[in-house]
């Protein structure tokens, strides 16, 4: 009697920890798998691009230094399928638009941080933010009907150009530059201003030899983001540079970049030929570009945090 | 050169570009409303556009957008809240951990050119639903999952340690402290993220050339079968989204009037943005006010 009592009042207590239980490991197993489907992305995207990208090389008998020549000549007899002009566009746009972008963007971040930190920062934040968010087809857009006729006026050229590329991509990576600007500058401690001001020194001395110097490694950090967004952009390049496959000589001259070629010729190719694939092994060199991006901020990063 | 004349010049060098920045944002803003505002009336936002002639509309790329909109965040929601939950409380440091983060990483500073031809194949061609929504939903889905996992595992993140002692104190367990605690406090953080990556994605394009493909079939609105190739709810019907619709009438269009109705569909991605980043200040501040006066 007193003992079945007390099984009773034993599951009892037991029940709802086994139920307790079975939802813990419900809920852990739930964001688990989440955490799988993140990772088995990236893997399966890195393996199909690679495969397909590879196949130019491995089975139709393109070699390293044919694709990196600068014939392009797809349709010829025999056909030539050189990207160099293509890698070197899109190097070309890239450095170029940092090379505006990224004194612009780290000035506005010191103007936010240091100059004007009650109201500059209350409407620059905003406005910042809002650049992040127009589509980069607007960019285009916009590239396509203020700046090509812009240049081709100035320049008597065909206004699409290299420049025009250019002049949108900065536009479009300065946010990514700025915001991680500001971050950087933000967290110097106030004590390194403090002291550098104690010493006498006027507010140019102080953010050019202490708070510059310092916050090196995260500014060019901000750089090199911006930098990858830029060599990724597609559409909005796409729509002003002009798509020829010259190689790029002058800031006016129409050029093509990785991901201008693939854009307009991927729909227009049949998959499986030469051409097809030479266009994935472009799209390869994208991914592994990324990639180098990346490795190239973890060591910034970690060079910062050496200080 | 003395040294305070170099400061009063670095001053007005930074004063310079803080208002050049905010005068390109304002030109840009500007210019796309104005030549946008003009175009845009009840006639162009619920027409067809047309393929030769001048007049057309944006109406059933609007629909998609929204649509695509809707499918991508069906998807990315609930994986989304669970990578970041892994992250924030059940992840210990350690190479698996190093590896999810690397991943992360790595799938939110790919080129969306690149995700989109990852769909192409996977999506499209595997799968053998050809040019659809669905393939598009899924490749937003690789683009916006980092994103959302981030800003979900930053909002739990901020969350006091406090809440979840105390929680644990009453004795309850980990997994309820998690949806009935740390989740409704994370929740105006996540809100936010998650509506400014609703932005992203709407305006969002190179990606869904190779997936949703260029073109709209023929929708009936009266058709609400999911199951019809003419119905506009069919997610493996082939859609172009206002964002798709620009580029394709900038560079290969052949209408008369391709300005003018870029300029419109420019106008309405625009002012979608700006509503959306209006909106998720506006919830975010809405509900913190809620949570932190009230009850």
């Amino acid at each position: 009697m007193e003992n079945r009592a007390t099984s009773e009042w034993a599951t009892e207590l037991l029940r709802p920890d086994k139920k307790q239980r079975r939802l813990e490991l419900q809920g852990r197993l739930m964001t688990l798998v989440s955490a799988w489907v993140i990772i088995l992305t990236l893997f399966s995207l890195l393996y199909f691009i690679a495969s397909k990208g590879i196949s130019t090389f491995l089975f139709d008998g393109v070699s390293l230094s044919q694709f990196f020549s600068s014939e392009w000549d797809p349709a010829g007899t025999p056909p030539s399928f050189g990207a160099l002009t293509f890698i070197l566009g899109s190097f070309m746009v890239t450095v170029l638009a940092a090379v505006i972008s990224a004194p612009l963007g780290i000035g506005a971040a010191i103007y936010m941080t240091e100059i004007a930190p009650s109201w500059g920062k209350k409407i620059l934040q905003p406005v910042i933010e809002l650049l992040v968010g127009i589509p980069s087809v607007v960019y285009g857009f916009v590239g396509l009907t203020v700046i090509v006729p812009f240049l081709r006026d100035v320049t008597g050229g065909p206004g699409f150009s290299l420049l025009a590329g250019v002049l949108v991509l900065s536009v479009m990576i300065l946010p990514t530059i700025t915001s991680i600007a500001v971050d950087t500058l933000q967290s110097i401690p106030r004590s390194m201003r403090e002291a550098s001001y104690a010493l006498g020194a006027t507010r140019w001395q102080t953010i050019s030899r202490i708070l510059v110097r310092t916050s090196l490694p995260g500014l060019m950090t901000g750089v090199v983001l911006g930098m990858a967004r830029a060599f990724g952009e597609a559409l909005a390049v796409q729509m002003v540079i002009g798509n020829t496959d010259n190689l790029p000589t002058s800031l006016v001259q129409p050029i093509s970049t990785l991901t201008s070629v693939i854009t307009l010729n991927m729909g227009n190719t049949v998959p499986g030929t030469v051409y097809n694939d030479a266009l994935w092994s472009m799209a390869l060199i994208l991914l592994l570009m990324t990639l180098f991006f990346i490795v190239l901020i973890r060591w910034m990063t970690r060079r910062g945090e050496g200080r | 050169m003395n040294a305070k004349l170099a400061d009063r010049i670095a001053t007005v060098v930074f004063y310079l570009i803080a208002l050049l920045i905010i005068g390109i944002l304002a030109g840009l803003i500007g210019f796309i409303l104005v030549r946008g505002l003009a175009v845009i009336d009840w006639h162009f936002l619920t027409s067809p556009p047309s393929t030769m002639t001048a007049g057309g509309g944006v109406a059933p790329q609007l629909f998609n957008s929204l649509y695509l909109l809707v499918l991508t965040m069906l998807i990315t929601i609930p994986l989304g809240l669970g990578g970041g939950i892994y992250l924030a409380e059940y992840a210990k440091p350690g190479k698996w951990t190093d590896i999810l983060r690397l991943s992360i990483e790595v799938l939110s500073s790919l080129p969306s050119i690149v995700v989109g031809l990852f769909g192409f194949l996977v999506f499209v061609q595997y799968t053998g639903w050809g040019f659809s929504l669905a393939a598009g939903a899924l490749a937003l889905t690789v683009f916006n999952l980092p994103l959302t996992v981030r800003v979900v595992e930053q909002a739990i993140r901020s969350v006091p340690r406090e809440q979840r002692e105390a929680s644990y104190a009453l004795g309850v367990s980990k997994w309820q402290t998690i949806t009935q605690v740390v989740l409704p406090a994370a929740l105006p953080g996540i809100l936010t993220g998650m509506i400014l990556a609703a932005g992203r994605v709407f305006g969002e394009a190179a990606a869904l050339i190779f997936t949703a493909g260029m073109s709209s079939p023929m929708l009936d609105f009266t058709n609400w079968d999911p199951t019809s190739l003419s119905s506009p709810l069919n997610p493996f019907r082939p859609a172009s989204t206002l964002a798709v619709h620009i580029w394709k009438i900038n560079s290969e269009g052949i209408i008369p009037d391709a300005k003018e109705v870029a300029a419109g569909a420019s106008a309405v991605l625009v002012l979608a943005v700006l509503f959306f980043n209006l909106t998720a200040r506006a919830l975010g501040r809405w509900i913190h006010k809620r949570m932190t006066s009230g009850s």
